[in-house]
Order: C-alpha cells, then structure tokens, then sequence
C-alpha cells in the first residue's frame, strides 16, 4: 500500500471544541488513512488507540527521520534547530534529561502552593472589579505564564512581547511565513540574550540549571540550549491556557457533571484527566517516519513513510472507552492520550496537571454560580492557531452582597 | 550451564563490572503507562495494560536503564545493585 488520493487534512476548520464526525467513519473503516496536511508530504492518519500509541511510543517511528525529510506539518513553522522534537532516544534522552527534574510530580507538587497563591490574587482580582469578568485575559492566561516564568526565570514584564511570538510560532494561518520566520528568530535571540545573562548571573532557576548543564558538563549545544528554553516556555504556557477556558467551556456546556463537580471538589484531578480525554486540543501530531515495516491494526506502514496520529481520534476510540462522546468526570478506563505516548510524551504534563487542578477547584471554589456573561455567540475563538481555545470568554458570577 | 556461568551478563560487561548486576522494579502504584521508558529502553520495559513492566528483574549495568528511570516523570522507576541494594537511579 503507498499513499495515494490522500484527503485534505485537517478536514475541516476547528469548529469550537467538536470533533469532526469524519474522524469516526475513519477510525473504524479506514485505519490507516491517505491525508495531505498543509504543508509537507502526504501521509497516512493514524486514529485508533492502539495505533497511536505504537506510533508515538514504538522505537521502529523515527522523529530524527522527519528532520531529514519535507515532513508533513499542520503548521509553518518547523521549530527551532536543536529543538528537541528533532531527534530520538538515546540523543533525545540526553537533552530531556537536562530539564526532567524540574517536571517530576514530586518536583511539581512543590510548586503547588505558589500556583495556588497566584491563582487566588488573580481571582481576588476579579472579585474586587465585580463581574463580567474575561476568564482568559484575567485569570487563565497569566497562571501559567507566572509559573512558567517564575520556574524557568523568564521576567514576567515581557510577557506581551513572547506571548506575540508564542502565538505566531504555534500559528497555521493566522500570521504570515515571513512574519512566523522574523518572530521565531526575535524570540530565539530573546532566549539567547536570557541565556548570557545567566552566564554573567548565574541564578538557580531552571535556565540557570539548563546553562550549567551546557557550561559545566557540556551535555547540550548552545542551539539546543536555546531551542529548549523557547520550547519549555511556549509549551509551557499555551497549552494550560488554552486548556483552562476550554474546560470551563465543556463543563458549562455539560451541566449535570458540573454540578457533581462543584458539589465534591475532590473530584477535580478525576476531572481534569477526563477533560484532557474530552477536549480535543490540536489536530495533528508532529510526523513519525516508520524505519522499518511495522504492522497496525489497518495496515502494514512500510519503511521511510510517515505517519501523524490523531489524539483527539484515540481518545473517542468505542473499543477503549464506553460512550466516549460522553463526558463522565468519574470515569475509570484507560488512560487518556492527551499528553502523548511514548518518548515525547509532554515533558511538562505533571505540571499542566497540577495547573489545571488549582484553576478548576479555585474557580468553582471563589465563583459561585459561575456562568458565561453573554451568549455563546459572544465569545471569541481562535482562529488559524493549531491549538483550539477562547481569545475572549466574558464570565459572570454571583457577586456577594 | 553453571552457577557462576548466570551471573555473567549477555552483553560484554566492561572490565571490572563482571559480576554487578542491577535490580529493576516499576511502582505500578506510581506509573501512568506514559511509554516514556519503553521508548527510551525498549529492551527493558514494555506497557502493557497501562502500566510499564521491566521486561527482567535483574540486568547488566546499562545507561539505557538509567535514563529509562531519570526520564519517568513520576519517578516509578527504581534501580538498585542487586547485592548492596543501593540506590543507582532515580537521583534523590
């Protein structure tokens, strides 16, 4: 089998945070699945469970592969050179490990009462101006950008300038070749010039840890070093503000969980790991290029062709889960794929996690009644970005007396 | 096959390191079945269910089984000299 008449892919326009029907006839008749993605070489779409964690974890799928190939993407933008998407284990266990620390749960979880403190100004915030309140300039954006800035000794003051260059590197069609070009190398100098003030000023932060490794064990390359500071501060804030409004979204729109919810907020980590299976985020992921001939459930994907998986497909998969189209904030079955499989498996999910845990339980906590301010037709979605969300959610609560 | 001859590990041990072997558990308590160690030591953990299984309890000294555990996010990796019970990784 060779990929041939491939679909246009993605299939459609992100519409909010439905999933296209199309991935389900795919999923169950047509496994492995000829797409042409923007930009790059066609493709097979792998959707079912199974499949996609082979795909992201099996070591016969190169992502080195993918560097040397015109791989297939959703977006312009191929990341920055060294980045560490480039490359497979043992080279990628090398340069995960400089910054895997940081990112354990037990590493984590003492972060928790920080993320909590900055949770809770920010909705004393809200409550001091009295609703209508926008969930996203006000509260779901800057969390995460606070701990990640804070975490990796970025100065939260130029937040304006790298949420600008965040947007257009994670852009599909929202902003030009040229412009996501010029971006991504304002944003790489940005980090460089971060990176020699922690030479001059050594500070014990994760860039500080990350420069050491580089300085002191040579375990990097300055273009690694850099291209990981700009990943660990794009991904490690976009996704959980993109995510914190999305949920809220869900649940709002799924009023029965929310009221279970809100009556036992010790449901909240169930919660967020049920709504990370729910809320489709991307569309595809990043290419796999088989290295030998390897056998799914569809098909036999033979050597040197690629592949994208999608997670959002995987976590609707009916042979995995009971009525997946169902939100079920108690459910206990397999784990979701929200956060990947395998070697890339998202380097900073504990944290999101832990994020999303603290938003949650602080909203319904502080909020009572929370609900959107306006109708659905009011609010503002992103448009020409691979990652679904709200610019712009107006949200109102009973205010006290 | 002699006693001693099942201490000797199947790959060329470095001089020196003849007779230390490693012990590897998973916490399944602890592990998300993340793949992270499958992917990074696929001749030492397999996912099954889930949940990530030493493929052997004991191996030869090997970096891959070292990073394997350095890599778990939730540290649900352990691995100890089978003789001393010292701990070789996670780092604490």
């Amino acid at each position: 089998m060779t990929i041939t008449d491939p679909h246009p892919f993605p299939f459609s326009e992100p519409d909010e945070l439905r999933i296209d029907p199309r991935f389900e006839q795919i999923r169950e008749k047509e496994p492995l699945c000829p797409v042409q993605l923007p930009h790059g070489e066609p493709a097979w779409l792998v959707t079912r469970y199974e499949d996609v964690k082979t795909v992201l974890g099996d070591p016969r799928f190169s992502r080195a592969e993918a560097v040397r190939r015109d791989e297939p993407r959703t977006r312009y933008h191929r990341g920055l050179p060294g980045n560490i998407m480039e490359f497979d284990p043992p080279e990628h266990t090398r340069l995960r490990r400089v910054v895997a620390k940081a990112f354990t749960a037990r590493h984590v979880e003492d972060l928790r009462v920080r993320a909590q403190e900055i949770a809770d100004r920010l909705v004393d915030e809200m409550i001091a101006q009295g609703p209508p309140a926008d969930l996203v300039s006000a509260f779901a954006l800057p969390l995460p950008v606070t701990v990640i800035c804070e975490l990796l000794g970025v100065p939260f003051e130029d937040r304006t300038r790298f949420r600008h260059w965040s947007d257009a590197l994670l852009s599909t069609t929202r902003f030009s070749p040229e412009e996501i070009e010029r971006c991504a190398g304002e944003l790489s100098d940005y980090m460089a010039g971060l990176v020699a003030e922690r030479r001059k000023h050594p500070q014990d932060d994760l860039l500080g840890v990350m420069v050491a490794a580089r300085d002191e064990q040579d375990r990097l390359t300055e273009d690694e070093l850099v291209a990981m500071g700009v990943g660990v501060l794009v991904a490690g804030h976009e996704t959980t503000a993109s995510q914190i409004p999305n949920f809220v979204h869900t649940l709002l729109e799924h009023p029965e969980e929310l009221a279970r919810l809100r009556a036992d907020l010790d449901l909240v980590p169930q919660a967020v790991e049920e709504l990370m299976r729910f809320v489709p985020l991307g569309s595809a992921s990043t290419a796999r290029y088989a290295v030998e001939d390897v056998e799914l459930s569809g098909g036999v994907v033979h050597a040197g062709e690629p592949v994208v998986v999608s997670t959002a497909a995987a976590n609707r998969d009916t042979t995995v889960f009971t009525c997946p189209e169902r939100l079920d904030l108690t459910r206990k079955e397999a784990a979701h794929v929200g956060f990947g499989h395998g070697p890339h498996h998202c380097l900073g999910a504990q944290l999101a996690r832990m994020e999303l845990q603290v938003a949650l339980s602080t909203l319904l906590r502080r909020l009572p009644g929370l609900r959107l301010a306006g109708t659905e037709e009011d609010l503002v979605w992103k448009a020409g970005s691979g990652v679904r969300g709200l610019e712009k959610m107006l949200i109102t609560w009973e205010a006290a007396a | 096959m002699s006693g001693a001859d099942r201490e000797v590990p199947a790959a060329s041990p470095a001089p020196g390191t003849r007779t230390e072997i490693w012990r590897v558990r998973v916490d399944p308590k602890a592990c998300m079945g993340t793949g992270i160690c499958a992917g990074v030591a696929p001749d030492r953990f397999q996912v099954r269910d889930g949940i990530s299984h030493p493929t052997a309890a004991y191996v030869p000294p090997e970096d891959q089984v070292v990073d394997a555990a350095e890599s778990c996010p939730l540290e649900a990796i352990r691995v100890t000299h089978r003789d001393t019970g010292a701990l070789i990784a996670p780092e604490e």
